[in-house]
């Protein structure tokens, strides 16, 4: 039984959804768009060469490390483009280059590759560097001290950094309409409220990130800042200010729900981002750092692969002793 | 390929085609080849050779005590045999049968309704029933399923026959009450076919039009509320599933005498299009293609069943089986392609498995050849074996094949240990 024509055998299925992880990463890139742009119309051009510099560095170190390895080329899939974007957005415009160039190293060579590259890292590649530089490079992420230089037309003080100084009676000049609309001092790409729900919306109404993580993560930040904020007014902001300053909004929509190092069952992820909006908090609260955020979410990390041991039972298993 | 709708929260819906058309007869083929079981010894079939004639309906085995037989399609003498190797590495003989044009009805077959009957004739019947399972004296059969859908997206040859011959299906639920002395006979179809599957006396059920609700598995889930245990099949539980193709081949032989030797099968083509039409068990597919005008090209897909399940094929010369309900040519254009990407953990798995398997860990152990922790830890044999997994896969890592693989593996293993014992 031969034939002429050459067919081409495969296992099933033989229709596929159309989805890629190219696809993916750039719809996370375009979502994050707003806050960037937003950014960049902020601090001008040190904000564009910060965010162009990390991407390109990260892409470099991927590209390097392929090399290094004879792996086959992974560039292509957008992952080491949106670790260097975000990094980039967790950093202030005035960060020098080699911070970046160390920043994205870390990234990308100990957050992703040395664990065997996308989809093996524990860790959330841009929080482990960005975790990394906060310890070392104390100066730098002062964001009253790095963006001094800066006027910009709002109070150029940064919200968390007063509330840990003085409390809560120095941020009543901080008004929440101009927390949202991304007239406050930060990071590049973390200030802009808006930008961040809409591209964090369109992500979760796309199906590109689960949802069940940011709103988690939202709602463990609004009721452990809430909790706090009715125990003692006076000395904890209330929650609304939590959820607009800091890293908070692009960490729900960007950084958390990371594939990787975040859970895939239901009940799993619904912990894993309460648990990290509440360490945030408490982090904010009564812990020495200004924000909370990095470490709250490595910390969860960490936890993933236990949280991600809750399942529903399959359908036919047996269980022997129940 | 269906592409994933815009709205990414809403599960991709994978609707069955449930418009059966109407069903084109083809000619009797020149020339047909049965696929036979190769006996346990492998040598060559002793009772039958080259140049022996056959006749339409004729049981042909390989030996006279054999419980493997085809049943010859065409009138005509055998002009080949041989051996011939299927997917998961069976082994058959191939045995081709130049018709001589008409039909010489063998009278072998004699319309006593006893299992006997059941299990000498009609297991080489279209739908490729099995009736094993009523003689095993370990297994209580309780209840028939017989299942009015087609288990594979884009196919209709399983509802064609409910839709024409819904006469002939009454018919063989009462034969097969009589072969089995099973009581509860269920017939499951889509709600488009309720009206003609109600005038088949077997208590109706209807199942929804969205894959994989056809399987049986899924079945005895949503329909009948039992559970089939990890790694059992419904036999296991109790219950039988016949398709309604042979239900329907059961009650024709039994009224007109003549064994069935044509089956229902539906043919897409390239464009998508799909016609059912009736050929001769053992046509090859060629024949079955050109008569539909379907072209097959250079590096196409020739897939015997349907997109989620079937079995890509290698050769236009090979032959239509009872169990092959679907013919399928797929433009390479038009191929998912695979790769070795490694699992990201986004969780488009976990979410569509209809059985709640944690297809992420799963697949790691897996890719490790860690078939036995598989089983243990992450539920391998809770698989049904839908390729929805693999479908929605961002990595479009091939994981049902990974599945597959992990199961036959095991069943080797397992085979050798039952060996050695």
């Amino acid at each position: 039984m031969s034939s002429q024509k050459k067919l081409v055998v495969a296992h099933a299925p033989y229709w596929h959804d159309g989805s890629k992880i190219s696809t993916k990463n750039y719809h996370i890139m375009i979502a994050a768009l707003p806050a960037v742009l937003m950014g960049i119309s902020q601090y001008g051009a040190p904000a564009l060469a910060v965010i162009a510099f990390a991407m390109a560095c990260a892409m470099i170190w991927e590209v390097v490390w392929n090399l290094i390895l004879g792996k086959s080329a992974s560039i292509g899939d957008g992952s080491a483009a949106v670790t260097g974007m975000l990094l980039g957005m967790l950093m202030p415009a005035t960060a020098p280059w080699w911070l970046i160039a160390l920043g994205t190293f870390i990234a990308i060579i100990v957050g992703k590759q040395i664990f065997g590259g996308i989809g093996f890292n524990p860790l959330n590649p841009p929080l482990l560097a960005l975790a990394m530089l906060v310890i070392s490079f104390k100066g730098v992420f002062d964001f009253n001290e790095s963006l001094r230089h800066y006027d910009l037309g709002f109070v150029m003080t940064y919200p968390l950094a007063d509330l840990k100084a003085f409390g809560t009676g120095a941020i009543g000049k901080f008004g929440l309409g101009d927390l949202f609309m991304g007239r406050q001092a930060g990071a590049i790409g973390s200030t802009f409220g808006l930008g961040l729900i809409v591209g964090g919306l369109y992500l979760m109404i796309r199906g590109y990130m689960r949802w069940e993580i940011s709103l988690s993560f939202l709602a463990g930040v609004f009721i452990t800042a809430l909790l706090f904020n009715l125990s003692d007014p006076a000395q904890y902001a209330s929650p609304v200010f939590h959820l607009l300053t800091g890293y908070t909004l692009i960490a729900a929509f960007f950084l958390v729900p990371e594939d990787s190092s975040s859970p895939a069952n239901f009940i799993p992820m619904l912990i894993f981002g309460a648990m990290a909006g509440m360490m945030t908090v408490l982090i904010r609260n009564i812990g020495a750092y200004v924000d909370g955020v990095v470490f709250a979410v490595l910390l969860m990390n960490l936890c993933n692969p236990l949280l991600d041991k809750i399942r529903p039972k399959a359908i036919g298993k047996v269980v022997e002793n129940a | 390929m269906i592409k994933r709708s815009f709205l990414g929260l809403v599960k991709p819906a994978l609707r069955y085609n449930l418009a059966p058309g109407s069903v084109q007869e083809l000619p009797v083929p020149k020339k047909v080849i049965l696929l036979l079981k190769a006996p346990e010894n492998g040598g060559p079939p002793s009772t039958l050779k080259v140049g022996d004639a056959v006749k339409t309906g004729q049981r042909l085995s390989a030996s006279p005590d054999s419980a493997e037989y085809v049943i010859s399609s065409v009138t005509g003498t055998i002009s080949a045999m041989s051996p011939h190797v299927g997917t998961l590495a069976q082994k058959y003989t191939a045995i081709t049968i130049d018709a001589s044009g008409q039909d010489d009805w063998d009278d072998e077959f004699n319309k006593t309704p006893t299992l006997d009957t059941a299990l000498r004739f009609f297991e080489y019947t279209p739908g490729s029933p099995s009736f094993k399972a009523f003689a095993d004296p370990e297994k209580t059969i309780r209840t028939v399923v017989i299942n009015g859908m087609d288990d594979d997206l884009l196919l209709t040859a399983n509802q064609c026959v409910v839709q024409n011959k819904a006469a002939d299906i009454k018919n063989g639920v009462d034969i097969l009450k009589k072969m089995t002395g099973v009581e509860r006979v269920v017939v499951t179809v889509p709600e488009s076919l309720v009206q003609q599957a109600g005038a088949t006396g077997a208590e109706l059920k209807m199942v929804r039009g969205t894959y994989p609700n056809s399987l049986p598995h899924m079945i005895m889930k949503d329909v009948l509320g039992q559970m089939v245990e990890a790694g059992d099949t419904p036999e296991d539980a109790g219950v039988v599933f016949v398709r309604a193709e042979a239900v329907a081949a059961l009650g024709a032989a039994f009224r007109t005498g003549q064994l069935p030797v044509s089956k229902v099968v539906t043919v897409v083509g390239k464009g998508g299009s799909a016609r059912n039409v009736r050929a001769r068990i053992g046509t090859p597919l060629r024949d079955v293609l050109q008569a539909c005008n379907v072209s097959v090209s250079e590096r196409d897909r020739l897939i015997l069943g349907g997109p989620m399940m079937g079995i890509a094929t290698y050769s236009e010369e090979l032959p239509l089986e009872p169990g092959t309900d679907g013919i399928v040519v797929q433009d390479e254009a038009d191929s998912a392609q695979t790769t070795d990407y490694p699992c990201i953990n986004c969780g488009e798995c976990i979410r569509i498995c209809p059985v709640k398997i944690p297809v992420n860990m799963l697949v790691r152990f897996l890719e490790a050849r860690l078939y036995e922790d598989a089983a243990a830890m992450y539920d391998l044999h809770c698989c049904i074996e839908c390729g929805l997994c693999s479908y929605v896969c961002v990595s479009r890592i091939p994981i049902f094949q990974y599945i597959k693989l992990a199961k036959y593996e095991l069943s080797l293993i397992e085979t050798a240990e039952a060996a050695n014992e």
